[in-house]
């Protein structure tokens, strides 16, 4: 045998690690980014950001590809020739912002609305909101609405808290998950270690999702439910927990509203009772008199009548354990057969009341008991895009909420956490503003939380105040707004014109959109005077996104190591469950272009525009860039983005501004966490001590407990003005379905697309998820990411494949009540069998993100979108209803139903549009 | 043709956990960018943005279908790269002795200064888990990381594989086999470790970690109801219940 060669196994590994956040989805992870001469040579996760814990997902281990993508744009556009032409010149900053300028002032000092400053995958919404509103325009959002509104709303009015990156399940000690919903991304690396922790010890996990893969595919059991159908299992599972007694009695009488009174009769009707100071109260079981809800060693009687009113919990017992949610009466609806149902309760119940845990931690609550141990319910779940981007989302999500509520296993151990700054109540968020006046701010934030109808966005008229119609009788609690109604509301000049959209990383023209073939014909239309219907548009974007086309005034970004920015406690920061925690972006390279980070373009704009809160009394510019703002903005006294490192540089959450505060997170490794005392780690809702911590770390100015809502009285009271009560009255046109939806306690209702598709003969459900490696329209420009994810099929279940006689390499024509696709298709077994699927935003336009026209993504790929009408059918009264939940105005997406027929091979997806004219050269060779 | 050394000090290797795994690509991408820097030639990709690319990766994951006789269906995600055969037959087969297996730990690596880029070792891999790199003109393989598992530049934590490292389900664990007592060897044995296609006589050192048995469902007599809501009605539930207080 030969001489083994000798190898350098310690080789050096770069000259440098800069630590910093990632951006290549919405989780937000730490990152070394490793630098040789001066360039990324390689990214891994951070061993100590409380996240990640130093792993990294395909997307994040990926970057170095995303700031190196042939893709990135490189200088200010201005539009020279016909819009969606393609025909640009690069400009100088100097005079992009003078025309940005020249485009905004007049409407500033005229009429504010007209601009619209919509943002999409914005991680900066405290700054881009509070921008916004200094300049006066109602028309501000993210994109919330057309993705996660349902599931935040949903958990803010009931838990006040929601899934995602807001809680966690206790996965240290939980010893049952059940994660609802297709898709597989919020949020991310988390739930991902998670699973691992109860893999590695053996804990249970079951899926409930059309589709098994990713989180399903390790599932230990799995509910291949019908899509839009989740609430109505959930209230299956409520109803037999009920049945059997088996709920959290305790629970339900100390923590939640279950004992307070609804007035059974009268004009307040459904309301909760109050007493003489107006405040909810319960009847104690050891007077049987009335007493204060919070008052000291209370015990709330579940069971009460009082003056002819019944406690929330009678209501809810009596709702649910109605035939109409017995496992057989739900199970051919759900896809779900009856005895599993039972199976899945009877597990909950078995692991929530067999398997209780303790933890030995004495605790103080709200009403001043002392509680010598924390008692937990080790049954925790999670929930995904899927149960909620339908027309019923919202109900589900709450159903869901409920379903923990009755198992008592939110904020105990084993339980589902929340992270701070939640728990919040309802009731400590903001209502909407949108009262403007030319040349002044927004009278104050623009979403919030609406407690009834005196809450909505309405002029006096009635017609809706924004451009999305948020916060209308349409959709009162639309917290997030409506970004996918923008561009079809300002096309069809409904509530009114808009003269300039003004939007950041949205891809409006393509995958952001419901129908995407309409929107981009809506960009390009104009009317008889020759004008473009919507005048001007300005975008900023790091990339040659499908939507750079559409645009007159391109403010190129940069990439996420190229700048600063600030993920803060104000907006949606990265806390655990103990600790809250913020982080911040710097520049760990400089940009080799000509592009600025937005966020501080917007500064300068606000400057140059003479917005009070970012000039000095001078005139000249409060604020050199967005780092300077992330250090020294301050929102409240002593509140700002950032919660370390205050002050003299030791105080945490309140304090002044530290100029060294971005030097000392750099040191950190680009993050800070203020930790939760022992003491206050479960129970934070009725914890005294979590709640003191919480006020000294700012985010509420006194302590805030608070009752789970199981019975909803901003809902009620939109019910109850659907029912002719009270002075604001919705149209007539909208009052059956607000008395449906807005029911003051969980319900279900069929999905709006399933009415009337069965007998229009569109009897399949179509879906997407987004991949684990893929981030939206982002991956396809990775070189890395696309040779793993470049194509999309879409999947038929067995039934559907045999049925049709496909086979592989067939394409299939895919038609919806809104036209047509010709896709090519896959066959999976482990799929609902009435439900079709494909990944999300694979597909792309030919001329977009610098990829050859020949790109697999170009040619095969798809999107469902074009399937999507952004319209509910017309029923004949002209009422331009959206296709969202009617609570909050989310994109009901998942609701589409299509049917399919076989069509045969095929080398291309259809529609295929024209290649949209290249803004950058085609990407060559790897940087 | 290139011998095998007849034994190996150590035995290095990966338990990948079968059940764990989620299919999320991040092995597949840590991989890619660690290696693209490490030992030997860069990773290269041709054609990145154009119709057809095609790179380097010593790792990839596949989506398997399994359609149990009685029973849903099921989806396995599995990783795959080289196995470190102790009979590695793509070391048997190299004409010039650029594949080679380590003595001190058992590695398979390519000396790619020797590698002709005939192609011959990829053929005789029954696992596919070599790929030619088009620009440089040789094999590349899974190191394990050998340029991360002794590095001293590297905190001591982080000298296991770039997959190992990155993995956020922690699906993958990194080891000495030949020590019963390493946590690899144990994992193995707790969870009946199973080694790729055995009668092929390749002796893998990697051990795949079954998925667990799924679609096993709890009894439901826990449930029985309180009493016939029909016959007592709400009140007599009501106080049923209540009375568990």
């Amino acid at each position: 045998m030969r001489v083994q060669p000798k190898i350098d196994t310690s080789p050096p590994v770069s000259d440098e690690i800069r630590k910093t956040t990632c951006y290549m989805c919405a989780c937000r992870c730490g990152i070394n980014v490793h630098l040789k001469e001066g360039r990324v040579s390689y990214i891994e996760g951070n061993r100590d950001h409380p996240i990640n814990k130093g792993v990294l997902c395909a997307k994040g281990a990926s970057g170095i590809m995303q700031v190196t993508a042939p893709s990135r744009l490189r200088a200010p556009l201005k539009r020279v020739g016909p819009r969606g032409s393609g025909a640009f010149e690069e400009i100088s900053w100097d005079e992009a912002l003078a025309l940005a300028v020249s485009w905004m002032k007049p409407l500033r000092e005229t009429a504010p609305e007209k601009l619209a400053f919509f943002t999409g995958r914005d991680q900066s919404q405290s700054f881009t909101g509070w921008w916004a509103q200094a300049f006066g325009t109602p028309n501000y959002a993210a994109h919330g609405g057309f993705c996660s509104v349902n599931m935040a709303a949903g958990g803010i009015y009931t838990i006040g808290g929601a899934f995602w990156e807001f809680g966690a399940p206790d996965w240290e000690r939980t010893k049952l998950f059940v994660l609802f919903g297709v898709a597989e991304d919020h949020d991310s690396n988390p739930i991902k270690i998670g699973l691992g922790k109860l893999k590695a010890r053996g804990a249970r996990v079951i899926g409930v999702n059309p589709i098994r893969t990713g989180y399903n595919a390790v599932a230990d059991d799995w509910l291949g439910i019908t899509p839009g159908t989740d609430g109505l299992l959930i209230l299956s599972l409520i109803h037999c927990l009920l049945q059997a007694g088996k709920v959290d009695l305790e629970y339900l009488a100390r923590y939640t509203n279950a004992p307070l009174l609804v007035v059974e009769d009268g004009p307040e009707k459904g309301l909760i009772a109050k007493n003489a100071e107006s405040q909810p109260f319960v009847i104690d079981r050891r007077t049987g008199a009335p007493a204060p809800w919070d008052g000291k060693g209370v015990q709330p009687d579940l069971g009460a009548t009082y003056q002819g009113n019944r406690t929330v919990f009678q209501h809810m017992a009596e709702k649910y354990l109605s035939d109409d949610y017995a496992p057989e009466a739900v199970a051919a609806r759900c896809g779900i057969a009856a005895d599993r149902i039972r199976a899945l309760a009877a597990e909950l119940a078995h692991v929530a009341f067999e398997q209780a845990i303790e933890i030995k931690q004495s605790w103080t609550d709200f009403r001043g008991d002392f509680h010598a141990t924390m008692p937990g319910r080790p049954v925790s779940f999670h929930a995904m895009r899927g149960i909620s981007a339908h027309s019923n989302g919202f109900q589900t999500a709450r159903a869901l909420h409920l379903l923990q509520i009755v198992l008592g296993t939110v904020e105990v151990p084993g339980g589902y956490r929340l992270k701070p700054p939640y728990p919040k109540p309802m009731e400590a968020h903001p209502t909407p503003h949108f009262v403007t006046a030319p040349g002044k701010p927004l009278s104050g934030p623009h979403l919030g939380y609406v407690r009834g109808p005196e809450n909505l966005a309405l002029k006096e008229d009635g017609s809706p105040v924004r451009i999305d119609k948020a916060f209308t009788w349409e959709n009162p609690f639309s917290a997030h707004g409506l970004m996918h109604m923008l561009i079809p509301n300002a096309h069809a000049g409904d509530p009114y014109k808009i003269d300039t959209l003004f939007l950041y990383m949205a891809n409006m023209a393509w995958n952001s959109s419901m129908n995407s073939t309409k929107v981009m014909e809506m960009l390009t239309d104009k009317a008889p005077d020759g004008e473009y219907i919507i005048p001007r548009i300005i975008y900023s974007d790091a990339y040659a996104s499908e939507m750079v086309a559409y645009a007159d005034l391109i403010l190129p970004d940069t990439t996420y190591l190229e700048r600063h920015d600030c993920i803060s406690l104000l907006d949606r920061p990265i806390s655990e469950p103990d600790a809250a925690g913020d982080s911040i972006r710097w520049p760990v390279v400089e940009p080799d272009r000509d592009v600025r980070p937005f966020q501080s373009v917007l500064l300068d704009l606000g400057a140059r525009l003479g917005l009070a809160p970012m000039v000095n009394a001078d005139g000249t510019a409060k604020y050199k860039d967005y780092a300077d703002y992330i250090v020294n903005h301050i929102r409240r006294p002593g509140v700002g983005p950032l919660i370390g490192f205050r002050g003299d540089g030791t105080a945490e959450g309140r304090g002044d501004a530290n100029p060294d505060q971005m030097a000392r997170y750099i040191e950190n490794g680009g993050f800070y966490q203020a930790h939760v005392p022992e003491e206050g780690a479960f129970y934070k809702p009725w914890n005294m001590a979590y709640q003191d911590w919480a006020v000294k770390t700012s985010f509420y100015e006194s302590p805030q407990p608070y009752l789970f809502s199981i019975w909803s009285e901003p809902m009620r009271k939109f019910q109850m003005a659907a029912e002719g009560l009270g002075p604001i009255q919705p149209p007539d046109h909208l009052r059956a379905r607000l008395k449906q939806a807005m029911d003051p306690l969980p319900i279900w209702y069929p999905p709006f697309g399933d009415l009337e598709a069965t007998g229009w003969g569109y009897p399949v459900h179509a879906i997407t998820q987004r991949p684990m490696d893929m981030y939206h329209s982002w991956g396809s420009q990775n070189a890395w990411l696309r040779q793993i994810r470049g194509t999309n099929y879409l999947y038929l279940p067995t039934k559907i494949w045999a049925e049709h006689g496909f086979s592989e390499g067939d394409y299939a024509r895919v038609i919806s009540p809104n036209g047509g696709i010709t896709v090519p298709v896959a066959h999976m077994a482990a799929l609902n069998e009435n439900t079709v699927w494909t990944w999300n935003a694979i597909g792309k336009r030919k001329g977009a993100w610098a990829l050859d026209d020949g790109a697999s993504e170009a040619t095969t790929g798809f999107l469902l979108n074009h399937l999507i009408s952004e319209l509910l059918p017309d029923k004949g009264d002209g009422a331009r209803l959206s296709n969202s939940d009617p609570v909050t105005g989310q994109a009901a997406w998942f609701d589409l139903r299509v049917r399919i027929e076989r069509v045969g091979a095929k080398a291309q997806s259809e529609p295929a549009f024209a290649p949209i004219p290249r803004v950058v050269p085609q990407g060559g060779e790897r940087a | 043709m290139t011998c095998l050394p007849v034994s190996t000090e150590k035995r290095l290797g990966l338990a990948i956990d079968l059940d764990t795994c989620v299919g999320c690509q991040a092995c597949v991408t840590a991989c890619k960018g660690w290696n693209d820097q490490g030992y030997g030639v860069p990773l290269s990709d041709q054609n990145p943005y154009g119709a057809e690319p095609s790179g380097v990766f010593l790792n990839r994951v596949h989506s398997y279908a399994v359609q149990p006789i009685e029973g849903e269906a099921q989806t396995i995600n599995f990783p795959r790269s080289c196995l470190h055969c102790e009979d590695a037959p793509c070391v048997t087969v190299c004409p010039t002795g650029a594949s080679y297996k380590r003595s001190e730990d058992g590695i398979v690596l390519v000396n790619e200064d020797a590698c002709i880029g005939c192609g011959l070792c990829a053929w005789a891999c029954p696992y596919g888990a070599r790929e030619m790199d088009a620009e440089a003109g040789v094999m590349k393989k899974c190191t394990l990381c050998v340029d991360r598992i002794y590095n001293e530049n590297l905190p001591e934590e982080d000298r296991e594989p770039a997959c190992v490292r990155g993995c956020p389900t922690g699906a993958r664990h990194f080891g000495d086999f030949a020590d019963p007592d390493s946590k690899v060897s144990r994992l193995s044995a707790e969870r009946s470790g199973y080694a790729l296609m055995p009668d092929l006589g390749t002796k893998p050192v990697n051990r795949y970690l079954p998925p667990r048995k799924k679609d096993v469902r709890q009894d439901a007599s826990i449930l029985a109801p309180l009493l016939d809501i029909k016959a007592s009605g709400f009140a007599g539930w009501l106080d049923r219940v209540l009375g568990k207080i």
